[in-house]
């Protein structure tokens, strides 16, 4: 058992983000008291995410504004955080990594967080197109910024209507920036959300002057002078100073590849994130996780299952039985509008949308996800309390009493709408 | 300059000199136990809750509806609750107790 573990073993986190700086951190806060070695291959102390698309492409803050643990953390938390070390292979025989450098790591236990990459489409003209820029670390965002400022009035062309073209979309508008965004479904966020809401952006978006064009593929990209022109299959074309790539992302598992371990949609792991190799953990945007509430295997990209991960190896590690099993939560800030979502809508069979009118301010706007009477999800559009209700009808297990949740005159109290604690029933 | 003391649910007092930032990012940073401002303090995730004394609440600016929101159902949830990362740290914040509730 890992808690008869002497108490001087060693464990060892590749990659330092969410995932793994929250597993440190976790490790330590749960009584781990062996050495923690963090290492990553960006130099920058490690610092949050979501606001690369959001507020810092305001040029609001920096984001050395918002590192994930102030730098003294670590040394005040005995973890040896190495950073600007790439790991060039796992060998699991002999329980050691080995870096770029040749330096070998020992480790009793290893946890894997090296996160997502994002995918650069074969368009021919893009790969290597140095104004061609994804957004996935803060390099990438800092190249956008520079871009941006360096073009005037830029013409930005911006590749997917997911989450991070959208937000990328907002931040850059709000700077006078000329935006098209190409969509090659024929509506927004097709993967992840509702016809209502994915029309909902669509109106906002376009309200706000964003060209949006879905059924758009781009074919192509030249390079013009400074321009970058874009021809979609149809023969359209159109010219950009700077391009932001936002198709998604694949997760990073070539090295557990490498190392033999199981790897699909992500590197597999357990309930307890634990790979098919059992010194071996997977967390983050990489793992492809047994999740006891959904019973069966996802990969989640969101702080909160990086985060959720990270305290379910802590657990193993130090011998608490805590197995995966969160509800999902994310959100995106577009202009002044927040959206919360909970819970995964995957499978739903009827949506019901609760549209509060406001005097002042936005309108509250949720959408609540339902397969049969079972509520899956909600997505709620400047509507903390629709998100915090959701969430804890979720948690509950409840079954929503659906005219009372329709009916606007009825406040949003998960008492009222829940009709029986089903957790024992279903 | 202000001096803010945490009082974490395991009773431990911590006591920390700040001019800047928000009292989630003060906590974050200087390890205090039971606040993770998983959200990096933009009010999406509620992991950064803290119980004020009456006096000192009534001296800050009231919460904004999407604060109220996102605590109204919170658990261990006080009257004079607020989510630190909607706290910035003025010379006015000096003298001021935080207590984390149990989670």
């Amino acid at each position: 058992m890992t808690n008869s573990m002497s108490s001087s073993a060693n464990c060892v986190i590749i990659g330092a983000s969410h995932a793994g700086v929250n597993c440190a951190f976790s490790l330590r806060q749960a009584g781990w008291n062996g050495p923690i070695v963090l290492i990553d291959a960006q130099a920058q102390l490690p610092y949050h995410r979501p606001p690369l698309s959001k507020s810092y492409l305001l040029g609001n803050k920096k984001t050395d504004d918002k590192p994930l643990k102030a730098a003294e953390s670590y040394a005040e938390t005995n973890i040896d955080l190495r950073l600007g070390e790439c790991v060039a292979s796992i060998d699991r025989a002999r329980k050691h990594i080995v870096l770029k450098s040749k330096e070998e790591l020992p480790y009793d236990k290893l946890v894997i967080a090296t996160g997502a990459e994002p995918i650069l489409p074969p368009i021919p003209g893009l790969q290597g197109n140095a104004k061609v820029i994804p957004l996935r670390t803060a390099a990438h965002a800092h190249q956008i910024l520079q871009e941006l400022d360096r073009s005037g009035l830029p013409q930005v062309g911006i590749i997917g209507g997911g989450y991070i073209g959208l937000e990328v979309a907002a931040a850059i508008r709000q700077k006078e920036a000329k935006v098209t965004l190409f969509e090659r479904e024929n509506n927004l966020l097709g993967r992840v959300t509702s016809p209502y809401i994915a029309d909902y952006f669509l109106q906002l978006h376009r309200s706000r002057g964003v060209n949006i064009l879905l059924n758009h593929t781009v074919a192509s990209i030249t390079e013009n002078g400074d321009k970058q022109i874009v021809e979609c299959s149809d023969g359209s074309t159109y010219s950009f100073d700077l391009i932001v790539l936002g198709v998604g992302v694949y997760p990073a598992v070539g090295l557990a590849a490498q190392a033999g371990l199981n790897t699909s949609d992500g590197l597999e792991v357990n309930k307890y994130c634990q790979t098919s190799d059992p010194n071996i953990y997977g967390i983050g945007d990489c793992a492809l996780c047994d999740h006891q509430r959904y019973g069966k295997k996802l990969r989640i990209e969101s702080v909160q299952n990086a985060v959720d991960q990270a305290k379910v190896v802590a657990c193993h590690l130090t011998g608490r039985d805590l197995a995966y099993d969160s509800i999902p939560w994310f959100w995106s800030d577009q202009y002044e509008v927040k959206l919360q979502m909970v819970g995964l809508q995957y499978g739903y069979n009827e949506t019901l949308v609760r549209h509060e009118p406001q005097t002042e301010g936005p309108d509250k706007i949720s959408v609540w996800y339902f397969e049969d009477e079972k509520l899956l999800a909600v997505d709620a559009i400047n509507d903390g309390k629709a998100y915090v209700v959701g969430s804890r009808l979720l948690q509950a297990e409840h079954i929503v009493d659906k005219a009372l949740l329709a009916d606007i005159s009825v406040p949003l109290h998960p008492k009222k709408l829940a009709i029986t604690p089903s957790r024992t029933t279903l | 300059m202000a001096k803010i003391t945490f009082i974490t649910s395991d009773q431990e007092t911590i006591t920390i000199e700040a001019s800047g930032g928000s009292i989630m990012e003060l906590a974050v940073n200087n390890n205090i136990k039971g606040i993770n401002g998983d959200c990096g303090g933009v009010c999406s995730c509620a992991t950064c809750h803290v119980h004020l004394q009456p006096d000192q609440y009534k001296k800050l600016d009231p919460a904004s509806e999407l604060e109220q929101d996102m605590l109204e159902f919170e658990e261990a949830t006080t009257p004079y609750s607020r989510l630190g990362c909607q706290i910035p740290i003025s010379d006015q914040l000096d003298g001021f107790v935080f207590q984390i509730p149990q989670t």
